[in-house]
């Protein structure tokens, strides 16, 4: 459980992160999702006290992550996979990392095979691709077999391969009951794995809430007609906005069923009617260019 | 790269429970482990013993082929001319290491995960300046005794050479081990003060080898008085000599211990700036 309340950062004359507060519960991967420069690595550094908040506070486990008895054991990180010394082996790595917290050398190999890096433990890492930094970077995250994991950026770098293996590894750590706590910018991504959004843009939080919950807020429907101009006019007339795709029209803020009763009434054929899953990224806009306006307005 | 199919990090090999707060002495493991696992430690280090040993073995040839009736004289002193070249190398040496251990962590990164496993920063601080401590005592003792010995052998032609086993000779030659150690912590809090590991290197070899170039374009007069107070040059000579008392050597200087204790306190204040560094800026 990682609890924020009212979490602010300054550098300078600019507000990284305003007041931030939310609740990152167990048993879920939640997504932490904001454009480049929204604050979400800031945040994360302040999670684990490698900076300290302008206001506001941050507990792990109900203390700041400073009063952890074993900080392995509560929090495992990743926050950036290139930060290691590429003069030491992924072994010596792993291993100094686990002595600081009294960990065993049998799980530094656990964690090295957890992650497919065993065969090559002995080699120093400025050798390896970003894929097998990152899967480093996983394994250290993991020594500790901690209650609570945080991720930022972690397919940053990886082959689809890797992608799909960082993904299994946050669903299944979830589902062990653990807190994944997981930043992207990539919004499709987040979509296939995490059970919970938090987004942030220009350091203020934008929405906290279920994924299905958060794809749902933009409905859009999918429409298929030789008559796009008379449709738009319709469409807009009713108080909904009309885009021009390639292929095909996609209608906002009016309901399937009420694009269907528009046509009808205004006699325009239809070639196909669909109610859009929204992706991520759409929704993701959406909420951004309102934040964005509401700040140039404020 | 194999792909892995592993997924649920749960396996035979499970994380023992914590007994007791990781603190000091796990931390220490932790640094000793970091330092001793590069390979740029050891090539450092054994730089420092072939270099002192070389040096104390030209000094030492260069006063046997020069000896002669007078020099006995000249403040010559058996254990000093074996050790300076040890102090004088080891500290560059010394300090570039003591640089190294804390502005590596930052020019990698790797501070990140370091204090996220140990976030009681000053635990980690301590940990880290004293896993340097062990390592550059060790290297600076066997560079420090091998030197002299290496000194002694060559002195031993002209029957000029000295033992351990007389008066404070031993002293010389621990005093002159520990002396680059002090160094090494240092240029440690330089480190930890400035991050940047040229920018500390720097900052330390010109103040050590600056400040007493400086001081010597100082009046005499003024020179006399401040040269004990300067970190390095000189003021080394006395800590490499076994003559009881810095009189005949240098009468400007303090004793052996007066100038090491002056040499302590510099680095006092630089660990001291250097730990409030670390205790309060964003890592």
């Amino acid at each position: 459980m990682i609890e924020a309340r009212g979490l602010s950062k300054r550098y300078g004359g600019t507000m990284a992160v305003d007041g931030l507060s939310f609740t990152v519960r167990p048993g879920q991967v939640t997504g932490f999702l904001g454009p480049n420069g929204a604050g979400k690595t800031t945040t994360m550094r302040m999670i684990l006290g490698l900076d300290r908040p302008t206001a506001g506070s941050v507990t792990v486990n109900g203390k700041p992550f400073a009063a952890a008895s074993s900080a392995m054991r509560e929090v495992g990180a990743l926050l950036d996979a290139a930060a290691v010394h590429g003069g030491r082996s992924a072994y010596s790595h792993l291993l100094c990392l686990a002595q600081a917290n009294a960990i065993p050398r049998g799980r530094v190999d656990a964690v090295l095979s957890i992650v497919g890096l065993a065969d090559v433990a002995g080699k120093r890492s400025k050798g390896f691709s970003p894929g097998m930094k990152q899967r480093l970077g996983i394994a250290a995250a993991l020594l500790g077999d901690p209650g609570i994991v945080l991720l930022d950026e972690p397919v940053n770098g990886l082959d689809p391969e890797g992608i799909r293996w960082i993904r299994r590894l946050m669903r299944s750590l979830a589902a062990e009951g653990r807190t994944v706590f997981v930043s992207s910018h990539l919004m499709a991504e987040m979509e296939n794995t995490a059970d919970h959004v938090i987004v942030i843009g220009r350091g203020r939080l934008i929405a906290d809430c279920p994924m299905a919950e958060f794809t749902g807020t933009a409905r859009a429907t999918v429409v298929k007609t030789p008559d796009a101009g008379r449709l738009s006019a319709a469409v807009t007339a009713a108080g909904g906005a009309l885009e021009r795709g390639e292929w095909q029209l996609t209608v906002r803020g009016l309901a399937p069923e009420r694009v269907g009763e528009l046509a009808l009434a205004h006699g325009i054929v239809l070639h196909h009617l669909a109610p859009a899953g929204v992706s991520l990224e759409e929704a993701f806009m959406e909420l951004t260019t309102d934040s964005v306006e509401f700040e140039a307005k404020g | 790269m194999q792909a892995t199919t592993a997924t649920v990090p749960p396996d035979g090999r499970a994380v023992p429970a914590v007994t007791h707060r990781p603190g000091l002495a796990e931390a220490f493991h932790s640094e000793l482990t970091k330092i001793r696992s590069v390979r740029s430690t050891y090539w450092t280090l054994l730089i420092q013993v072939v270099a002192s040993v070389a040096w104390a073995v030209a000094d030492c040839a260069g006063t046997v082929a020069h000896w002669s009736a007078q020099s006995a004289h000249a403040g010559f002193n058996a254990a000093q001319s074996s050790l300076l070249g040890q102090v004088a190398l080891g500290e560059v040496i010394i300090v570039v290491l003591g640089a190294l251990v804390m502005t590596s962590e930052y020019s990698t990164g790797m501070i990140r995960s370091s204090l996220t496993v140990m976030p009681r920063r000053g635990v980690l601080y301590a940990a880290k300046a004293l896993a340097l401590t062990a390592v550059s005592l060790a290297a600076s003792l066997v560079a420090s005794l091998a030197a002299f010995l290496a000194g002694q052998a060559i002195l031993a032609g002209k029957h000029i050479s000295t033992t351990l086993a007389q008066p404070d000779v031993l002293r010389a030659v621990l005093l002159s081990a520990i002396v680059v150690t002090v160094f090494g912590l240092l240029a440690y809090g330089a480190g930890a003060l400035i991050r940047h590991t040229a920018g500390a290197i720097t900052a330390i070899l010109g103040v050590l080898f600056l400040l007493p170039e400086l001081g010597q374009a100082l009046p005499d007069s003024w020179y006399n008085e401040v040269v004990r107070w300067l970190p390095g040059g000189t003021a080394l000579g006395p800590i490499a000599s076994s003559a009881p008392s810095s009189a005949a050597l240098a009468p400007h200087l303090f004793s052996a211990w007066g100038e090491f204790a002056v040499f302590c306190g510099y680095a006092a204040v630089l660990l001291v700036a250097g730990a409030w560094s670390f205790l309060r800026r964003d890592a």
